[in-house]
């Protein structure tokens, strides 16, 4: 049951960042030119309605669909690893046009190359664990 | 029915990820989409050598049932659920891409110079795809978190953390689209 709705929850977030176009190379690049209001309203809303959706599950301290009570964990304070690790990531996500959301989505989508930028994420992924004690977080 | 087949705007499209998220938070877990990576590594046996990627698979599993999901989602959308999947950027950034020979731009989901059939056999194509992603597992892993891990679920859990990442995603990016596009393509 909770394995189906993990599974359940994966293919509509697969299905909205298709037909968002959220998973377009091209929309991306438009985005960084700042030529369209398409990724900004998409993701302006999603953190709007997000915010009040967090606010209301923190306030009404409701419990998981499985009866669990709910952490939404705090991000660690700190400044360098997310300024150094955000600039790399971005510079990443306009060069391959796609972050790991949709690079999944694109997999099932049949665009076989984007398997290069798996492949380079999981390699980047193993990198950081090889040098995370030498890096400034 | 027909607005299935067309692309979704984004008044539809960004209230449905907040949905997503708020789902991941009532089945109990998050809205993270990069930690899928270090569990690939895991998988792969890395937390034998490295002991960051030490970590129960177990625990993970839910992530890589979303991640199935979200590839089986990419496969639904673009066999049943769209109609012309080309997307319908501005004409600025189209002759903007023209000018930098991607001809594909207006015409494709995705630019065939870089995810056409000719790419397995391109070099300069496998190394801009293979960079880019190195970047995107990198740094994502470096930030803590991606676009949905920051950007979506950390500002609307009004996280500071967050806020620095994202500012930073936007600076990569502007950084590669502005100044090291024209170097590269």
């Amino acid at each position: 049951m909770k394995s189906l709705s993990y599974l359940l929850i994966g293919i509509f977030f697969g299905i909205v960042m298709f037909k968002s176009e959220a998973a377009s190379w091209f929309r991306i690049y438009e985005m960084f030119r700042f030529d369209s209001f398409h990724m900004y309203g998409l993701m302006g809303s999603a953190l709007i309605l997000g915010a009040i959706l967090i606010g209301l599950i923190k306030r009404t301290k409701v419990k998981s669909f499985f009866g669990e009570k709910i952490v939404i964990a705090e991000k660690q304070k700190s400044f360098w690893r997310y300024a150094l690790g955000g600039i790399l990531f971005g510079l990443g996500w306009a060069l391959a046009g796609a972050c790991p959301g949709p690079i999944y989505v694109l997999v099932g989508a049949g665009f076989w190359p984007i398997l290069i930028v798996l492949f380079g994420a999981v390699l980047g992924t193993l990198c950081y664990g090889l040098l995370k004690s030498k890096l400034p977080h | 029915m027909d607005w299935i087949y067309a692309p979704w705007p984004w008044y539809v499209s960004g209230p449905l990820i907040a949905l997503t998220m708020a789902l991941l938070i009532l089945v109990g877990k998050r809205f993270g989409m990069s930690t899928n990576l270090e569990t690939f590594c895991s998988l792969g046996g890395a937390g034998k050598r490295i002991p960051y990627f030490n970590v129960n698979i177990k625990s993970r599993k839910w992530g890589l049932l979303v991640v199935l999901g979200a590839v089986i989602g990419g496969f639904l959308s673009v066999n049943f659920l769209s109609a012309d999947t080309s997307v319908n950027i501005t004409p600025a950034t189209v002759s903007q891409l023209n000018t930098l020979g991607f001809e594909s731009a207006g015409n494709a989901y995705l630019p065939s110079e870089l995810f056409g059939e000719g790419a397995w056999s391109n070099v300069k194509t496998v190394l801009v795809l293979l960079v880019g992603g190195f970047l995107v597992g990198f740094g994502a892993r470096y930030a803590g978190g991606c676009t949905s891990g920051h950007s979506i679920s950390g500002i609307s859990n009004l996280q500071i953390p967050s806020i620095i990442a994202t500012i930073g995603f936007f600076l990569g990016g502007l950084l590669m689209v502005h100044f090291l596009y024209p170097l590269i393509f």
